[in-house]
């Protein structure tokens, strides 16, 4: 929670205050940081502050510099795309807000890219592991088809409230980049080897290995579904297989982080159940 | 068929509901996005979606009413048989989306809840919290990463549309594209190119829109040659959060649960909002507008905000102008369920909770009407023709339009809850049209057939542009750039438009797209260059920006969201029924003069330097004759009186002449 604007105790501010980015040109080059000298203003906040850079293109001493490079789109917290590091804390850019920053931490802001990701360019990663896991769970209600076939199954209330916070995951990798278990997976693509190849050798990678909170959260949400519900068992099988749920080592970080308030401990703690159910389930099967 | 695809540009609602559908009738698909197409524009929409349901229609409403209401809303600018098809398939598209698992909000007996949006009387939108288009987004982004799995769909995220590709004969068989991390270029053949990239917000510098909103891929296909309808048409909405990087939505939805605008009586009265008695506060648009109350349509109650902050300066703040938008008078805890998401937001951005204090709030542009001309074909009983290759097609053959680019289905002024609607209904509806399109391919003609050379040289003048870009040297800043044309199109052609403005800002706006041609750029490298991709979408608003003032600036009169003061129909004066009834019919003939000379569609083109031709198209209003628009005028009930009368007198006329052109 916020507090009220009239009750937040905040310090006088800056005439200005430093930015501070680390910053690298490309996979397989050197980071290093730079930095920026910005005059205070109120309301700013982080993605204001890098448009401001942008226009600039000169670092503090007047060497010229191209734009930081960083993703962005709804810059209401929604889209997901630009998470990074702010003084130490991996978090949407587009909602922190400078004052705010100031208050925390004084005259210096410090930008990094998330590192349980391949860094593309200075802050900009590569995330697309995370739309992969998705895949791997299937993360899907498997309709018939898009005809007219009437209304869906009718849901109680209760069901809805307990879905809707779980279908906000907007795959932004906050909670990623706090889990000690999910580890950066960082492939090249070799010289001979065709971009369909590498494409799928990345996928099979990501696949063997753990999938996130994210995703073990989205099979919670689509194994409750009423029409989701009746391919549990096959993500069942994914999440269950190797990457799955067992990586998990409970430690919580992830639901500490997540800008959209997901209860993913809880959701962990469901898949832990049903998957002993499920492994159970699957012995008695075959025997 | 087997080698045949399609390419569909921008993964909003609209492409991802053609790309599934396309899916599901064998089509392949590519798929290109500048974002990864989960992160796309549409997830912001908030308040929800449109359709006529069983508790609306027990109370009156039907398909038709939902049909007159948009077409009443856009006020008759909108081509007539597309509107109607999608009211009646919007129950099927509600019905789709919830089999999709969307999480609408539910009723205690666990049937879809529904709340009450702008410029109807009926509870017909469905919504999912606050975050409604995030939830349509994501149930279409996982069926099509289900066909994804299944081969029928290849992506390519992080692309930047450049070009479409046409050949000799104007036909469209592809595109060039580049990458964005890469910056590789590339062509893509296609045997139909579906461009569904959304609005064009950021030609306006800020807006409630997203950052990849910048109408870039729509000038690409005027450049070629496509046209551009209703322009001028831009949406400002009423309630926006002032910001410095965007101006953030507050949704519709906010005043559809009870929200309530107002200013304090006295002009920027210095007591917290909550201490001032409801005596000395005006809830001007309840004052004005006793039967919608803060529910009248988006363009008026953008013009009574902007009017009373401007005209009558009881803006809230000094420096800056803004009302309330009070929630405070109901439970908390029935916001955070109804509205949580949007709340959040204000709180989020502002440091305030508006559960317990009055949100300070002003308009700001936040969708286009206008886009790519897109045509369709009409059934002799005024609807579409399903399945046919002509529907939401452009002027280039097989290049196609769907979503917030195309120009259909919100004429003038777009009604809150139809958009997400229109995007999802005219993305599948494209999908049969395209299997008969695909079907059809003349001997040789397919794009897997042509040419190498057509491809080649395409691609060759993309990398011209891209290299003397590169090498430009004017001294130009794009990002200065931008915020100057931001500055005069948000000046000149939103709320309120005069032709002198209009006039001065043509003016400005040739400057700057002159200086637009010699931007230096900060990065030259090729590697993930924002810098360069930043400057060609800058360059590629020229045209929009142009089409949008001069089809302000000739359009004289008020329609919609397109509000010039000096060309508006004043109301009655005298309080003498005769001459109260006499005014009514001078201001019913003074109606149809205009109705005449300006119920047009406003088409432009571009020509080699970029500047903008201007023709009209007629409207097809053959299912709903047009009526004024009188919401708050001064003798309302007369004028509508006289015109109904009117109409009924001319369509009476046409059946007796009808029949007997039948009878002889
Ligand atoms: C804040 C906000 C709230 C809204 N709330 C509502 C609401 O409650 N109800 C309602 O009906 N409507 C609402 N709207 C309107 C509605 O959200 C949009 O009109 C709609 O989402 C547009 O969808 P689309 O599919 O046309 O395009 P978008 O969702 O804008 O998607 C465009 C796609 O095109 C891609 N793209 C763009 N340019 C290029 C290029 N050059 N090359 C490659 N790809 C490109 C993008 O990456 C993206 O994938 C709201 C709008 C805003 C701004
Ligand atoms: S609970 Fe599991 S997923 Fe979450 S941070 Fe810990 S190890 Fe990672
Ligand atoms: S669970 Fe939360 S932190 Fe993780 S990706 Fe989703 S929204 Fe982000
Ligand atoms: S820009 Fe979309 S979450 Fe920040």
């Amino acid at each position: 929670m916020i507090a009220h604007s009239e009750e937040t105790p905040s310090r006088p501010k800056p005439q200005s205050f430093t930015v501070k980015v680390l910053r690298k040109n490309g996979p397989g080059q050197p980071s290093y940081w730079a930095y920026f000298t910005i005059p205070y203003e109120p309301e700013l906040n982080v993605i204001s502050v890098l448009q401001k850079i942008a226009a600039r293109g000169q670092e503090d001493g007047g060497k010229k510099c191209a734009p930081v490079c960083w993703d962005c789109n709804c810059l209401e917290e929604v889209c997901g795309a630009c998470t990074m590091v702010i003084n130490g804390k991996v978090r949407q850019s587009c909602s922190a807000l400078i004052d705010v920053l100031l208050d925390e931490h004084g005259s210096t802001l410090e930008l990094r890219p998330m590192t349980k990701f391949p860094v593309v360019r200075d802050l900009m990663v590569d995330r697309s592991r995370m739309f992969q896991a998705l895949k791997k769970v299937k993360a899907w209600v498997p309709v018939d088809g898009y005809y007219d076939l009437g209304p869906g199954p009718k849901q109680s209330m209760a069901a809805q409230e307990a879905a809707y916070p779980l279908s906000e995951c907007m795959t932004c990798g906050c909670c990623l980049e706090a889990c000690p278990q999910y580890s950066k997976i960082e492939l090249d693509q070799q010289s001979g080897e065709s971009t369909e190849a590498f494409q799928e050798r990345k996928a099979e990678t990501f696949d063997a290995n753990f999938v996130g909170p994210h995703a073990i959260s989205q099979v919670v949400l689509f194994n409750m579904n009423p029409t989701g519900e009746m391919n549990k068992r096959e993500r069942m099988d994914a999440i269950t297989d190797e990457g799955g749920i067992q990586v998990c080592g409970n430690a919580q970080n992830c639901v500490a982080v997540c800008p959209k308030h997901i209860p993913l401990t809880r959701s962990i703690a469901k898949i832990g159940r049903d998957a002993t159910f499920h492994t159970l389930k699957k012995w008695f099967d075959w025997s | 068929m087997a080698k045949q695809r399609v390419l569909i540009v921008g993964g909003g609602l609209a492409g991802l509901a053609a790309t599934m559908k396309l899916a599901e009738l064998g089509i392949a698909v590519d798929l290109m996005s500048i974002t990864p197409v989960k992160r796309s524009h549409s997830v912001c929409a908030q308040g929800g979606i449109n359709s006529v349901n069983d508790q609306t229609r027990q109370l009156g409403d039907n398909e038709w009413k939902h049909f007159d209401d948009t077409i009443y809303g856009g006020d008759f600018l909108n081509h007539q048989p597309p509107v109607n098809e999608m009211a009646l398939w919007a129950p099927k598209v509600i019905d789709l989306m919830d089999r999709l698992g969307v999480t609408f909000n539910r009723t205690p007996e666990g049937f879809l809840d529904r709340r009450r949006f702008g410029g109807t009387l009926y509870k017909r939108t469905a919504f999912a919290g606050a975050t409604t288009g995030q939830q349509l987004l994501y149930a279409l982004d996982e069926q099509v990463r289900r066909w994804e799995v299944e081969g029928l769909v290849k992506k390519y995220e992080a692309w930047d549309f450049m070009s479409p590709i046409l050949d000799d004969a104007g036909v469209c068989v592809g595109a060039v594209a580049q990458d964005i991390v890469t910056m590789e270029l590339r062509s893509f053949r296609a045997d139909a190119v579906v461009v569904a990239t959304g609005g064009c917000g950021l030609i306006y510098g800020r807006s409630t829109m997203s950052m990849t909103c910048t109408g870039s891929a729509a000038s690409r296909c005027l450049q070629v040659g496509a046209k551009y309808g209703n322009g001028e048409c831009i949406q400002v909405h009423p309630t926006a959060i002032p910001g410095a990087d965007k101006l953030r939505l507050m949704s519709e939805s906010a005043r559809g649960e009870g929200g309530r605008v107002w200013v304090p009586r006295t002009p920027q009265d210095s007591r917290s909002p909550k201490s001032i008695p409801e005596a000395e506060r005006y809830y001007f648009l309840e004052e004005r507008y006793p039967a919608y109350g803060n529910l009248v349509p988006r363009d008026i109650a953008t013009r009574e905000i902007f009017n009373v902050c401007v005209n009558e300066g009881l803006s809230v703040e000094k420096d800056r102008q803004c009302v309330y938008l009070d929630l405070t008078h109901i439970d908390a805890a029935e916001l955070t369920r109804k509205l949580g998401g949007i709340l959040d937001i204000y709180q989020k951005f502002q440091g305030v909770d508006p559960r317990y204090t009055p949100m300070k709030i002003f308009p700001a542009v936040h969708y286009s009407m206008g886009g790519l001309w897109t045509d369709y074909q009409r059934t002799e009983e005024g609807r579409l023709e399903v399945g046919s290759p002509k529907n939401q097609v452009t002027n280039i053959p097989n290049l196609y339009a769907v979503g917030e680019v195309d120009y259909h289905y919100h004429g003038a002024n777009r009604l809150g809850a139809n958009s997400l609607l229109s995007c999802i209904f005219s993305g599948l509806f494209l999908a049969p049209g395209l299997e008969t399109l695909l079907k059809n391919v003349p001997e040789g003609q397919a794009a897997h057939e042509r040419p190498q050379s057509l491809y080649d040289t395409a691609l060759a003048k993309q990398a011209d542009r891209h290299q003397s870009l590169l090498k430009n040297t004017g001294g130009e800043n794009p990002y200065l750039i931008h915020q100057e044309l931001g500055n005069v199109m948000t000046k000149a052609a939103t709320v309120v438009r005069v032709n002198e403005q209009l006039e001065n800002a043509i003016g400005v706006v040739h400057d700057l797209g002159e200086r637009v041609k010699r931007c230096s750029l900060s990065d030259t490298g090729s590697w993930s260059n924002q810098n360069v991709l930043f400057t060609k979408a800058l360059q590629d608003m020229f045209p929009i920006a142009k089409a949008i003032l001069k089809g302000a600036l000739q359009r004289d009169e008020c329609r919609g969201a397109h509000y010039k003061p000096a060309f508006e129909l004043p109301g009655l004066t005298s309080e003498n029924y005769e001459e109260r009834h006499q005014q009514a019919e001078q201001w019913c003939d003074k109606f149809q003069e205009n109705v005449d000379k300006f119920l047009k569609s406003t088409i432009a083109t571009i020509d080699a330097d970029g500047e903008p031709t201007i023709t009209y198209e007629e409207v097809d209003t053959s299912l709903l004759p047009p009526r004024p628009r009188l919401y708050g005028l001064v003798g309302a009930d007369i004028i509508e009186k006289v015109w109904k009368e009117r109409t009924s007198a001319k369509q009476a006329a046409a059946k007796a002449a009808k029949a007997a052109e039948v009878a002889s």
